[in-house]
């Protein structure tokens, strides 16, 4: 894995000998280097301030869910770690590893290329049309390469935008509330593919959502965003799959639900 | 008898099923069987339906040449216009002076089109070319080229070289207008997709910028196609020695109407053929977009 600077450094100090050194959020996991570490991020929206010197740092194959109210900069910080966006501010650093995949809350498929092309847009190398065709197989979309993505259905294109994260064999996926746009069934049956590949593919995962119980269901830490910084930093400890009706699983949305400033023991739809 | 019973039967029935579902009896008429509704829309369309008005009009004109209603001075029959046409072919007239037209319109729309694309990318990926370029076009917008056609003549002469750059500035700013346009308005979020995706700025404009530009891209063909034809009648009146428009010039001052039908009916079928192969070329290459064009 290799630190990756750029977009942001005009004003980030990128100091990739700092995270060559031993860090504290990833020793428990046995490795010297974070799929992702910022210090001290900064976002200014004109007097408002969204990130107010935020840190985070997250495992190599962490599965990591970032949870905070509308408006509370979710997608502002992610955006800031895919380096997209081009206003960010800070004395700190911010280390993203060399293979990063995106995916978003819409499919975001061109609708001038057919899928497969969708899939291995931007992918250098020989046997790029084979590898999209695995990643196709392995979303459950073989022999639907030649479609166009307007005759897939809204699910089939977040799978098929699925397949176009995988197929680069991201060390770090970046994930802005992939499923909020499908409906309930599909959005279980996403649960279940995005889970099982995250098993056999093992990157690390920041999926910003707002949704508690899926956060809870998918990820193994969860964190809240609240006043531009992380306020609540989650460990989920249970087995996968994992079901709602488990009292831990309940437990810790209640735990989440509170940080959020929803009641307790309120009831939830799935 | 038989009759009255065949006409009694569905009264009562409809009397029954009102009783059954417990409606007043003043709605058991809505219950009738009734016809389809009164259609409010154009109705069922004709094969070739469209070339009726077109048929009626050369009927019209030739009824009205045959009686000796028209002057064949003013405008020669259609018996005489396709007598003509045939003059003109078997002299190799026609294919000579069609030739030289098609060359002209042919060259200036490359060299327009060539001119429009390549400004309306630079203008639409680069700031710098937006402030050199698009400020200007628009300025060349509102200047017809027809009306730097003095400027031309001083500058270029009365050549082809002339003629094929008054039809090229026409077709350049139809194009510009149009590609830039559509290109401009390409989704934000496919250009942050492929920052996400590391595309090279060659492959930008190969994947995103190219296919997203297109549709504007027709339009401004469409239109400049239009727009060469329109330049190449007004060149052609300009000291032509060929050309479809010097042979309808002459046939003016010899009064030859049925040669300026001709002419007429040649510049309508060119115009006519180039927008629909346009239009078959725009389908197939902006066929993802089907659902929507239809």
């Amino acid at each position: 894995m290799a630190t990756h600077s750029g977009g942001v450094t005009e004003v980030t100090e990128v100091r990739p000998e700092t995270a060559a050194a031993a860090d504290p959020a990833s020793e428990e996991h046995g490795s010297d280097r974070p799929a992702l570490r910022t210090t001290r991020l900064v976002r200014k929206f004109g007097d408002r301030i969204v990130l107010k010197e935020l840190d985070l740092a997250l495992a190599p194959g962490e599965f990591t869910a970032l949870l905070g109210r509308s408006g509370s900069g979710k997608s502002t910080l992610l955006r800031a770690v895919a380096r997209l966006d081009h206003m960010v501010e800070g004395s700190g650093e911010l280390i993203v590893p060399e293979r990063v995949s995106l995916s978003f809350q819409d499919s975001r498929l061109l609708p001038w290329l057919r899928v497969l092309d969708n899939v291995v847009l931007g992918l250098r190398g020989p046997g790029a049309r084979e590898r999209g065709l695995t990643a196709l197989a392995e979303v459950g979309l073989e022999g639907r390469e030649r479609s166009w993505p307007h005759e897939l259905s809204g699910g089939e294109q977040q799978r098929a935008a699925l397949a176009r994260a995988l197929v680069r064999d991201p060390q770090l996926l970046l994930a802005d509330e992939p499923f909020g746009a499908l409906d309930a069934l599909t959005r279980i049956k996403m649960h279940g593919l995005l889970r099982e590949l995250y098993e056999r593919h093992r990157p690390a995962v920041l999926l910003v959502t707002h949704d508690v119980d899926e956060a809870v269901e998918l990820a193994d830490r969860v964190l809240v965003l609240d006043e531009g910084r992380i306020s609540v930093d989650l460990a989920i400890d249970l087995p996968t799959p994992r079901s709602p009706r488990d009292p831990r699983f309940q437990e810790h949305r209640d735990t989440l639900l509170a940080a959020l400033g929803v009641a307790q023991h309120q009831p939830t739809a799935s | 008898m038989t009759e009255v019973l065949s006409n009694a039967r569905p009264e009562k029935l409809v009397a029954a099923t009102a009783e059954a579902t417990r409606k007043p009896a003043g709605d058991a008429a809505s219950q009738a069987p009734q016809g389809p509704r009164r259609r409010l829309g154009p109705g069922r369309s004709l094969p070739f339906g469209r070339l009726i008005g077109p048929a009626l009009l050369i009927a019209v004109w030739w009824a009205a040449s045959a009686f000796g209603y028209l002057d064949p001075r003013i405008l020669s029959g259609p018996g005489s216009v396709l007598s003509t046409t045939a003059d003109l072919v078997s002299s190799g007239r026609l294919q000579d002076n069609v030739l030289i037209s098609l060359q002209r319109a042919g060259l200036g729309l490359f060299f327009g089109v060539a001119a429009g694309v390549i400004l309306a990318v630079a203008a639409g990926l680069s700031r710098s070319g937006e402030y050199l370029f698009d400020g200007t076009l628009q300025v060349k917008r509102a200047i017809p080229s027809l009306a730097m056609l003095p400027l031309l003549i001083l500058w270029l002469g009365i050549g082809e070289q002339m003629k094929v750059t008054v039809i090229a500035l026409g077709v350049a700013v139809s194009m510009y207008i149009n590609t830039y346009a559509s290109l401009t308005s390409i989704d934000s979020r496919y250009v942050e997709l492929a920052e996400g995706l590391e595309l090279s700025r060659w492959q930008f404009i190969r994947k995103v910028v190219v296919p997203g530009s297109l549709p504007g891209f027709f339009v401004g063909l469409r239109l400049g196609v239009t727009s060469s034809w329109l330049g190449l009648i007004v060149v052609e009146q300009i000291n032509a020695t060929k050309g479809i428009g010097y042979m309808m010039f002459q046939a003016q001052q010899y009064a030859q109407s049925d040669v300026i039908i001709v002419g007429l009916v040649a510049y309508g079928i060119f115009g006519f053929a180039s927008d629909a192969a346009v239009r078959a070329i725009e389908r197939r290459v902006l066929s993802w977009r089907r659902t929507l064009a239809g």
